[in-house]
């Protein structure tokens, strides 16, 4: 678990150093100030402020039982904003599973996010992944996969292709501080230095896997460290920073679009919610384990670096919320009232044509009796 | 026409289609410039350089998720697993990843690649070097598993595997890899996929086989002959999708069905197989089906020859079903 008090800390020697670029005070140091025009902040401001929103909703959603199942991102707007704002347009990304936030923002319509939500004949995924395992290729974003790990070695393969066609990219993969464990971590780094793919490993390192903290994930320092022995340059960056998180991934963008290869960046910030809505952390982590990473809430350190500059006020807040809220309703409405997938789509995509047998099922389950409704 | 092995015929396919598509890579453990443990893909990367024909880390999970990735790009390629018993670290990133993409995606992630991989025993390799997975990757939705016992079909397959939109296991049975020879015509061609073949015709027993097994149902069906039975044998040559059609129609005709193969019976290939024929052909089964495969045990060094369902097994199934 990597505390405030260590997260403050810039005197360390490398790889324990962590970058910041914003003070205490909301005002920003010179070294890693990303050179944001305010209108910018203010877009990616708002952008966390309707992540977050979303991700409230949700979760009541899921509690009044209209959706399965929820994982969410609350405390991590910053590492997950920030990052998928310093991608461009050209660039992919390959997420894990708590990233919708910055999907939203390269261009994945709310209305489709919702319908995954539910499930339903309007959702890309026609239904067949649970909530939060959407698909959205047309913001250059991967499709999601709950194991451990698989979209890294992915994600590397995919970088490398870029390169092989001379294409110039970064493809960025999203993981959490649990999937540095897995053979998928390895395999990722090992290819993605061997190979000079363009790629920008970005580690959550939310300080929780479900129930295990990470002192049971590794006994290194730090998982910036790992990448010394993949040859893989890494650095420690304040993921609950959004200029500093925006610093250091621009600048793994441009190392990889350059030739120069892969960039490991560890974000220390904190899951301040459950792993998903199926869990409860006070089974396993203190509550007042919290209060310190609330000070350093992602969010409010941007506002009051904001109404600092007098770039935000709280009418804008208010306006922000209204729209936000106003926007979900009306997704939320709209995929309740979307029926179902129909029964024969889930015979379709197994392959590019249907083969005989799955002909044969369909036409089985068509003529056959209807399971009960389960929820 | 060229008289070739399967090593080579495979070798003319992946030059044939690197040089039609630019977007066909080979990525694999010593595919590079040695041309691979069974030289299958040698004098490729003179060819076509680093960038096409890539030595690997020794990682299959690596080779594979890498590889996923790429198809995800849209290039196309086809990575080799140096033997199919060193696939399992992989087998995550194909049963899970590879054969669901395009499903779970609603059709937007479809991967289009083929995993080349030596299958079989009968060469003295022990658990390690021998086995026969096919079961394991028919039974998850969305891969196809084609598996050639000839030369020509080799190659003709193989063009249609890479040219195929889904992801497919080739699995190359390499007892025969030089040992099966045959015409291979030069240039372009492919073999469907969706088609088995007779290799032999007759009216007693149908067996059916496929890969290195074919020649031992064939050798039988020789010797059954001399016993007064008449044998039709099937190559599958695409285990799955399964050609029903051509089963069928051969059960229908014989009413009589052994089915063959090297990997252990039990949740075997050949249970579906049979099961299928019971499904759609029972009335006209004149016999119980039989299987002849390998036993449920892992794969034997010293008494390999034991453990395979050769013609000396094959033969006695046969007459049992013509006599039943």
């Amino acid at each position: 678990m990597v505390s405030p008090a260590e997260n403050s800390s810039a005197t360390q020697s490398p790889p324990g150093d962590i970058v910041h670029a914003m003070r205490d005070d909301g005002s920003l140091s010179a070294e890693h100030d990303p050179g944001l025009s305010t209108q910018q902040v203010v877009d990616l401001y708002r952008h966390m402020v309707r992540t977050r929103i979303i991700d409230e909703r949700l979760v009541t959603l899921q509690r009044q039982g209209r959706i399965g199942f929820h994982i969410g991102s609350l405390g991590e707007e910053a590492a997950i904003i920030g990052s998928s704002f310093a991608m461009g347009e050209q660039d992919w990304i390959f997420p894990c599973y708590r990233e919708f936030g910055g999907a939203l923002m390269r261009g994945f319509k709310l209305q489709s996010f919702i319908d995954n939500m539910f499930g339903n004949a309007n959702d890309a995924a026609k239904g067949r992944q649970m909530p939060d395992h959407y698909t959205c290729r047309e913001a250059r974003w991967g499709s999601i996969s709950s194991p451990i790990g698989t979209q890294m070695t992915q994600a590397v393969g995919f970088a490398w292709a870029a390169k092989i066609q001379k294409k110039s990219l970064a493809c960025l993969v999203y993981f959490g501080d649990g999937s540095t464990s897995s053979a998928e971590f390895h395999n990722a780094m090992n290819f993605a230095g061997v190979f000079k793919t363009p790629s920008v490993f970005f580690c959550r390192n939310n300080g929780w896997a479900i129930s295990v903290p990470v002192e049971r994930q590794t006994a290194s320092d730090t998982f910036a460290e790992k990448g010394v022995a993949y040859g893989v340059p890494s650095v420690r960056v304040d993921g609950n920073d959004l200029f500093a998180v925006i610093a250091v991934t621009r600048a793994a963008v441009q190392r990889a679009r350059d030739g120069g290869g892969p960039t490991l960046i560890e974000a220390l910030t904190y899951r301040m919610g459950g792993h998903s809505t199926s869990d409860d952390p006070n089974r396993y982590r203190a509550r007042d384990e919290l209060e310190p990473w609330v000070e350093r809430d992602p969010i409010e350190r941007v506002r009051r670096h904001l109404q600092a500059k007098g770039a935000w006020s709280d009418d804008q807040e208010e306006a922000l919320r209204t729209e936000v809220d106003g926007q979900f309703r009306e997704a939320v409405a709209n995929a309740e009232k979307t029926p179902p997938p129909s029964l024969a789509s889930m015979f379709e995509d197994v392959y590019a044509e249907q083969p005989w047998h799955l002909k044969e099922q369909c036409q089985q389950l068509l003529s056959g009796a209807r399971a009960p409704k389960a929820h | 026409m060229t008289q070739m092995n399967m090593v080579q015929a495979i070798n003319d396919a992946l030059r044939l289609e690197m040089a039609r598509d630019d977007r066909v890579v080979v990525l694999g453990e010593d595919v590079g410039k040695v041309g691979g443990v069974f030289r299958v893909t040698a004098g490729l990367h003179d060819e076509f350089g680093d960038d096409r024909v890539i030595d690997t880390p020794l990682s299959e999970g690596g080779i594979i998720g890498t590889a996923v990735g790429m198809a995800l790009y849209g290039l196309v390629p086809v990575p080799e697993i140096q033997f199919s018993d060193f696939i399992w670290p992989a087998y995550d990133q194909i049963v899970s990843e590879l054969a669901k993409y395009r499903y779970r995606s609603g059709g937007e992630y479809p991967c289009n690649m083929v995993i080349r991989t030596p299958v079989g025993g009968g060469i003295r390799g022990g658990h390690y070097h021998s086995q026969h997975p096919e079961a394991s990757f028919i039974h998850h939705a969305g891969l196809k598993v084609v598996c050639p016992s000839n030369p020509y079909d080799a190659k003709g397959l193989l063009l249609a595997s890479i040219r195929d939109p889904d992801p497919v296991l080739f699995f190359e049975p390499k007892r025969v890899y030089r040992a099966a020879k045959g015409d291979v015509p030069e240039g372009d061609y492919t073999v469907d996929l969706t088609k088995a073949t007779v290799s032999r015709e007759g009216s007693d027993v149908t067996v059916i086989a496929f890969g290195a097994m074919l020649y031992e149902a064939l050798d039988a069906a020789v010797k059954a002959e001399e016993q007064g039975v008449d044998v039709e044998v099937i190559d599958l040559r695409t285990l799955w999708p399964l050609d029903i059609d051509t089963v069928i129609e051969s059960v229908k005709k014989t009413g009589r069905l052994v089915v063959v193969h090297e990997a252990p019976k039990s949740c075997g290939f050949g249970g579906e197989i049979v099961s299928l024929v019971c499904e759609k052909a029972f009335y006209h089964l004149e016999a119980a089906p039989i299987r002849v495969t390998g036993w449920d045990t892992p794969f034997p060094y010293t008494l390999e020859m034991e453990y395979l369902p050769l013609s000396h097994r094959i033969l006695p199934a046969v007459i049992e079903a013509a006599k039943a």
